[in-house]
C-alpha cells in the first residue's frame, strides 16, 4: 500500500482500537464475509481487467501473434526487432520531443497563469472559468475542431494569416509543423490542469510570510523566488510527473488530427502500439512495444514514489 | 456564463494582504483586467469559432479566405447531423456507457470502499495495494489483452465492451475508502448496535455523509468516460454501437467537405460536458485538485 500516493489524510488507526476478546470471534467471521461479499464485485473487474492483462501482454510480447490466428512463440525476437526498427525509433523520438516541449510549457504557463489568476478582482471567475474550460472538452474534439481550424484551404488560421500577408503554411499537413501544433493544441487544454492545481497550492502560501517579507523590503519577485515557489515545489514536482506520464501516452489527440502523419512526423509510441495491434495486426510486436513504454512509466513513478517518501520524511522531521 | 468559480475565496479572504492591498492604482480598474481580459478571450476563442461555424451556410464556410461572422444562423449542419446521420443514436449510445459507469462507480467503490475502511478480513491490506498498484499501469499495456477477454466474452462489438472495464476504478474505492476513514465510527455503531445490517448502516447513514466523494467520482468517472476514445476505437466496428467521440472522428473522416455539419456534431459531443462543467464548477475544480493534489 505504500508504494502509492496517498489520498487525503487519515491512516487507519484499527490496530488501536481493542476489540473485546472472544466475544467477537463469530461476529469476526461474519464480517468477513460481508466484506468479502463488498469487495468482490471490484476485485474481480479491476484486478481481472488489469492483473491478468498485464501478464497476458508479456507473454504476447514474446509471440508472434495476429490475435485471429494461433500464434507461436518467438521469444526475444519482437524486442530485438523493435531495437531495429526505424518506425519505432522515429515514435520514440518524437513522443520525447512532444514530452519535452509539454511538460515543461504546462507547468511555467500554469504557474504563470494561476500567478495571474489569484487575485480578487472583478471578472475573476469569468477569466478562470474561460482558461479552464478547454480541460474538458475531450481529445477528439479538440482535434476535430483544430483539424478545421488549422485546414490549409477552408481554415480560419491561414485566413487570418492572409489578412496580416503572412503566406498560407500547410499545418498539420507539414511534417516539419504537425508535432509543434498538436503540442499547442494540447497546451491549450493542458494548461487548465496546472492552472487549478497551482492555484489551489497558492491558498497554502503563508500570508504572514508574505506580509513580513513586503514589510522588510522585499520587492514582488524576491517574494515570488524565495517564498512562493518553495511552497509550490512538492506541488511541481507531482505536477512533472503528472503530465510527464500524460504527454508519453498521448494517442487521441494524434488518432484524430493526423494518423501519426504526415510522414510519420507524428507517430508517437502508443499510436504505433494501436498500429501494430490493431492495424498491421502484429500484436506481439505492438505489445513489445507497450512494455517498453510501460518500463519508463514504472521509472517515472518509481522516482514519484520515492520523492513522497523523501518528501514526506522531511516534513514529518520538520513538524 | 456569469457564475463565478468561488473556490479560493474563502480562504483569500482571510489574507486581503497577500494580494496587492498596498498597490497604487492609476487607473479606474485593476491593470490585470488588461492582461487577462484579452489571455482569456483567447482560450475561449476556438469554443466560440465551435459555435460560430456551425452556424454558418455552407457556402459561407466553405469561401476561401473563410467568413469570419455567420450571416444569420444556419441551421443546416445541426439539421444535416441529427436527420442523415446517427448522432442521435451515439449520443445515446455514449449516454447510457457514462451513465452506467457513474452509477456502478458509486456503487460498487462505495461498497468496496466501506468494507477497506471499516471492516476487518484476512489479505485485506495486500488486496488494497493490489488495487492501487494497478493505478500506475498504462493503458497501452492492458489494452491488447483486454480486447482478447472482451472477444472471449463476446463483448466486442457491444456497449457492454465499453462498460464491463468501466464499471469501478480503483480510484473509486480508494477515494470512497479515504472519505470513510475520516468520518466518525460512532454513528456507525450506535447503529450496529441497534442491530442494522452493514448494508443498511452503509446506505441509510454513511452514503448521505459522503456527498462530497460521491460527487468527486461522479465527475470524474463522467469525464472520463465520456471523453474517451482510444478504448471505443479498439472495441467497436459497427457504427451502431459507437461512442459519440468515435462518431465524430469517423463522422469528420467520412463528411470532410461538410464542415458545418462536422461542427455542429462536434458542437454536440462537448455540449453535455460543457454545460455539466457550468452548472457545477466548483464541483468539477474540487474534484480534480483533490485528486490532482492528494491522490
Amino acid at each position: 500500500m505504500s508504494q502509492l500516493p496517498r489520498a487525503v489524510t487519515l491512516a487507519p488507526a484499527d490496530h488501536l482500537k481493542v476489540t473485546p476478546p472472544r466475544a467477537s470471534r463469530r461476529r469476526a467471521r461474519r464480517e468477513s464475509t460481508t466484506a468479502w461479499a463488498f469487495i468482490s464485485p471490484s476485485v474481480v473487474v479491476i484486478l481481472g481487467l488489469s492483473i491478468v492483462p498485464v501478464v497476458w501482454s508479456l507473454l504476447l510480447s514474446f509471440r508472434a501473434d495476429d490475435l485471429v490466428t494461433p500464434g507461436r512463440w518467438v521469444g526475444l525476437d519482437n524486442y530485438r526487432a523493435l531495437a531495429q526498427d526505424p518506425n519505432f525509433h522515429t515514435a520514440v523520438s518524437n513522443t520525447l520531443v512532444y514530452a519535452a516541449l509539454y511538460v515543461p510549457l504546462s507547468l511555467v504557463g500554469g504557474l504563470a497563469l494561476a500567478l495571474a489568476l489569484n487575485r480578487r478582482i472583478k471578472f475573476i471567475g469569468l477569466y478562470r472559468t474561460l482558461i479552464f474550460i478547454p480541460f474538458v472538452v475531450s481529445a477528439a474534439a479538440q482535434g476535430v475542431l483544430f483539424s478545421f481550424i488549422l485546414d490549409p484551404e477552408f481554415g480560419v488560421a491561414n485566413s487570418l494569416l492572409h489578412k496580416l500577408g503572412i503566406s498560407p503554411q500547410g499545418f498539420l499537413s507539414d511534417p516539419g509543423q504537425a508535432l509543434f501544433l498538436l503540442v499547442i493544441i494540447s497546451l491549450w487544454s493542458g494548461v487548465g490542469f496546472c492552472v487549478i492545481v497551482y492555484l489551489a497550492a497558492l491558498q497554502d502560501v503563508p500570508p504572514e510570510l508574505v506580509e513580513s517579507a513586503r514589510l522588510d523590503g522585499a520587492g514582488r519577485w524576491r517574494v515570488l523566488r524565495h517564498i512562493t515557489l518553495p511552497t509550490l515545489t512538492p506541488v511541481t514536482v507531482f505536477l512533472v510527473l503528472w503530465q510527464l506520464i500524460a504527454a508519453l501516452q498521448v494517442f487521441d489527440l494524434v488518432y484524430v488530427t493526423t494518423k501519426g502523419g504526415p510522414l510519420g512526423s507524428t507517430t508517437v509510441i502508443v499510436y504505433f502500439v494501436w498500429e501494430q495491434a490493431f492495424q498491421m495486426f502484429t500484436a506481439g510486436y505492438g505489445a513489445s512495444a507497450a512494455y517498453v513504454l510501460a518500463l519508463a512509466l514504472l521509472l517515472a513513478g518509481a522516482a514519484l514514489h520515492l520523492h513522497r517518501r523523501h518528501q514526506n520524511r522531511t516534513e514529518g522531521a520538520a513538524r | 456564463m456569469t457564475t463565478s468559480m468561488a473556490v479560493h475565496e474563502v480562504r483569500q479572504a482571510a489574507a486581503p494582504a497577500a494580494t496587492g492591498a498596498v498597490r497604487r492604482r492609476r487607473l479606474p480598474f485593476s491593470a490585470w483586467h488588461l492582461l487577462l481580459a484579452p489571455l482569456s478571450l483567447g482560450f475561449a476563442l476556438p469554443l466560440v469559432w465551435l459555435l460560430l461555424s456551425s452556424v454558418m451556410s455552407n457556402a459561407e464556410i466553405n469561401r476561401f479566405p473563410p467568413a469570419l461572422w455567420p450571416h444569420g444562423i444556419h441551421l443546416d449542419g445541426y439539421r444535416y447531423v441529427l436527420g442523415n446521420a446517427m448522432f442521435p443514436r451515439w449520443f445515446a449510445n455514449s449516454f447510457i456507457v457514462a451513465g452506467t459507469a457513474v452509477v456502478s462507480n458509486l456503487l460498487l467503490g462505495a461498497l468496496g470502499g466501506y468494507a477497506f475502511a471499516r471492516m476487518r478480513f484476512a489479505g485485506s491490506r495486500l488486496l488494497l495495494g493490489l488495487m492501487l498498484a494497478t493505478m500506475v499501469i498504462p493503458f497501452q499495456l492492458t489494452m491488447i489483452p483486454t480486447f482478447l477477454v472482451m472477444k472471449e466474452l463476446g463483448l466486442i462489438d457491444t456497449l457492454g465492451a465499453l462498460i464491463v472495464p468501466s464499471l469501478v476504478t480503483p480510484f473509486a474505492v480508494f477515494l470512497f475508502r479515504q472519505f470513510f476513514l475520516a468520518l466518525p465510527r460512532e454513528i456507525e455503531e450506535a447503529a450496529w448496535i441497534d442491530g442494522c445490517s452493514r448494508l443498511r448502516v452503509l446506505f441509510s447513514i454513511v452514503m448521505p455523509l459522503a456527498r462530497p466523494a460521491l460527487a468527486t467520482v461522479a465527475v470524474l468517472t463522467f469525464l472520463a468516460t465520456w471523453n474517451d476514445l482510444s478504448w471505443p476505437l479498439i472495441a467497436i466496428n459497427h457504427d451502431t454501437q459507437y461512442t459519440l467521440q468515435l462518431g465524430l472522428t469517423t463522422f469528420q473522416g467520412l463528411h470532410h467537405t461538410k464542415w458545418s455539419a462536422v461542427m455542429a456534431g462536434n458542437l454536440i459531443t462537448v455540449l453535455p460536458v460543457l454545460l455539466a462543467f457550468l452548472l457545477a464548477q466548483k464541483t468539477f475544480i474540487q474534484s480534480l485538485t483533490s485528486s490532482g493534489l492528494k491522490g
